[in-house]
């Protein structure tokens, strides 16, 4: 947790600054995990093999935390940089689309009981909601237009003066984070296959 | 084998004509769309009173009437077969494709004629510029098209879950998304007095997000309808 | 000539094992009849069989002449009656024997309906909505949309419940009738339905 110690806190948004560290990973990461998830449904449908259910759930699951945190660092974020924590500028909106079909899939998951359903209903929604997500980038940035250059002023920072130190936190922040990512998915994926094991065998 | 076979364009017909006998006989979706944005509508109205409200608000409002409409009846096709106990006998004699066409074209269906009533007394109540009336009709088209090409599989996998309605709009609301801004945005811009030349983008956009939704659904439906 | 094979077939609901090793082969003529006490899993098998449920394990194979079918010829050549499958309520008798043999992609007539409907005893009913009928006539109706199609695969599931004694007349002499070209498979409690099976297949061990 370097980010903590190096570097200097940026001259304009102080001790908050660290914060980007954080968020920047956590949201690649919710993106990711989104893709994974339509990624393994898609291999669920093919093979009708619960393992690869409940690894779509397991990465979805993760994606959600993920998702979660990333909205709420860039709410803090965004209050202290910008004095209100929330204003729709693209960025929060995708966020926020990406949390609500989150929430979706799993409110769809809870609902139902048996196991083959579940698993099938929840893949395909999860595979139409990622083929929405083109036109989500598409059409996000075109909403809203006029409100907050603020965010792309933060790109031109991070493009313009992201110091050595910086980049190598900011990079290697991006590194751990995929790294605790995958190492919770494995560990949940491996207990998962042993349970689906377990019940496999016990008929 | 000896029998002859009907095309896929044959079935979807009968699917389609056997879903509007049933409709009509007891109007329950209908009633429930109607109803609903009428209601809407009027209780908008009526708290307007005398003012009017600016344009980009008055696309808002138009789409958020018409989504919440869809919402309250475009599932009741899938929900109707399994609350009847008829979608077994419907799964093994119709093909998936049919059905899915069948019940996308009912939709397209009752969501038009939601519309073709709602939209004229969308202005009257509204005193919306009426200039741009001609001008929304693509909008409205692709609008229509839009909601009911994203929802129907939506509808097919909530009546599957075994789940009414409360779960078909948050299942709905993200993935329409893109649509209700592209029409938010398109409308208003009509509304503020661009003709549909200044909407050709957006236009664009709801033909390629409405095919990308069917192509979409088809593929992906008989994983919904069949186990 | 037709057959249905099924090899190894296994299925089972979460953690619950419905039956497992399910396997033999039928041609045009010959009939099974699936026995077994009430929820050993006889219509949960029937269904499998029409692809209703993914099998855990084995293979349904519907052929002619060696040929597989796809489908939509299955859709086409097979028929249901159990307890499971509803008619359209707000519909008449007629409207689903019309409806679901154009939508399996077969014709039917004004006069072939009307003699199907004679068949199964419903003779004059044909224009009433289903809803109105008793639970016998909905079995007898059950009945004519299956044959209305007349199907090269028949399935029946509990093939006299809900009849009184004039209707159980009827179909044996239905059965009867279609037995030769057809393969029939038949689940049942009752001994009386089993008997007249070529193959048996017990389940609930």
């Amino acid at each position: 947790m370097f980010s903590f110690i190096e570097p200097a806190p940026q001259k304009i948004i102080g001790e908050a600054s660290r914060i980007f560290y954080y968020h920047i990973p956590q949201a690649w990461i919710s993106v990711i995990a989104f893709a994974m998830s339509m990624i393994y449904s898609i291999r669920f449908l093919k093979k009708r093999s619960l393992d690869e259910d409940d690894k779509a759930a397991a990465t979805a699951g993760l994606g959600f935390m993920f998702c979660l945190l990333a909205a709420v660092t860039g709410a803090i974020f965004a209050k202290v940089t910008w004095g209100s924590f929330w204003n729709w500028d693209p960025r929060e909106t995708s966020i926020f689309i990406l949390l609500l079909i989150y929430g979706a899939y799993f409110a769809l998951r809870g609902a139902i009981a048996e196991d083959e359903k579940r698993a099938a209903l929840s893949a395909v929604y999860a595979i139409f909601a990622f083929i929405t997500v083109p036109f989500l980038i598409f059409v996000v940035p075109r909403i809203v237009p006029s409100l907050h250059p603020s965010d792309s002023i933060v790109n031109e920072d991070m493009k313009f003066t992201m110091g050595p130190s910086v980049r190598t936190i900011f990079f290697s922040s991006l590194i751990v984070f995929t790294a605790v990512y995958f190492w919770l998915f494995n560990i949940t994926r491996r207990a998962l296959k042993i349970k689906r094991h377990l019940l496999n065998e016990d008929k | 084998m000896p029998h002859t076979s009907a095309s896929l364009a044959t079935k979807c017909l009968t699917m389609l004509v056997k879903d509007l006998k049933l409709e009509l006989r007891d109007k329950y979706a209908l009633n429930a769309v109607l109803m609903f944005g009428i209601t809407t509508l009027a209780v908008v109205s009526f708290s307007l009173g005398q003012r009017n409200l600016p344009p980009h608000l008055l696309g808002a409002l138009f789409w958020v009437i018409m989504f919440f409409s869809a919402m309250s009846g475009l599932a009741h096709i899938f929900i109707r077969e399994e609350e009847s106990g008829t979608s077994l006998a419907l799964r093994l004699a119709a093909p998936p494709d049919a059905v899915y066409i069948g019940k996308l074209l009912f939709n397209l269906i009752l969501l038009s004629v939601l519309t073709v009533i709602i939209t004229p007394l969308f202005f009257i109540f509204t005193n919306a510029p009426v200039s741009s009336a001609i001008d929304f009709i693509p909008i409205l088209i692709l609008g229509v098209l839009g909601l009911c090409s994203a929802t129907t599989l939506i509808a097919a996998i909530i009546a599957r879950a075994a789940v009414k309605g409360a779960l078909f709009a948050v299942l709905s609301f993200p993935i329409i998304i893109p649509l209700l801004l592209t029409l938010v945005i398109s409308t208003q811009k009509l509304f503020e007095g661009s003709g549909v030349g200044g909407v050709m983008t957006e236009l664009q956009f709801l033909l390629a997000y409405m095919v990308v939704m069917i192509v979409g659904s088809l593929m992906l439906f008989k994983f919904v309808w069949t186990e | 000539m037709n057959k249905l094979v099924v090899q190894n077939l296994a299925k089972r609901f979460d953690s619950r094992r419905v039956f497992k090793d399910i396997s033999f082969e039928l041609t045009s003529g010959e009939s099974i009849a699936i026995t077994g006490p009430n929820g050993s899993g006889k219509s949960t098998l029937v269904l499998c069989l029409l692809a209703q449920y993914h099998p855990n394990n084995g293979k349904v194979s519907y052929l002619y002449d060696e040929k597989k079918l796809s489908e939509i010829e299955i859709q086409q050549n097979s028929g249901l009656v159990s307890p499971y499958l509803n008619l359209y309520g707000q519909l008449t008798a007629e409207e689903n024997i019309k409806f679901f043999t154009s939508i399996r992609g077969n014709n039917i007539t004004g006069s072939e309906i009307n003699n199907l409907l004679k068949k199964v005893g419903l003779e004059g009913r044909g224009n009433d909505n289903v809803a109105g009928y008793s639970s016998g006539m909905s079995q007898r109706l059950k009945y004519a949309v299956a044959l209305a199609s007349k199907p090269k695969f028949l399935f029946l599931d509990e093939p006299t419940s809900n009849l009184d004694d004039q209707g159980k007349e009827a179909i044996a002499s239905i059965i009867e009738e279609v037995r030769q070209n057809t393969i029939l498979i038949i689940a049942t409690n009752e001994k009386e339905e089993y008997s007249l099976a070529t193959h048996k297949c017990q389940l609930g061990n």
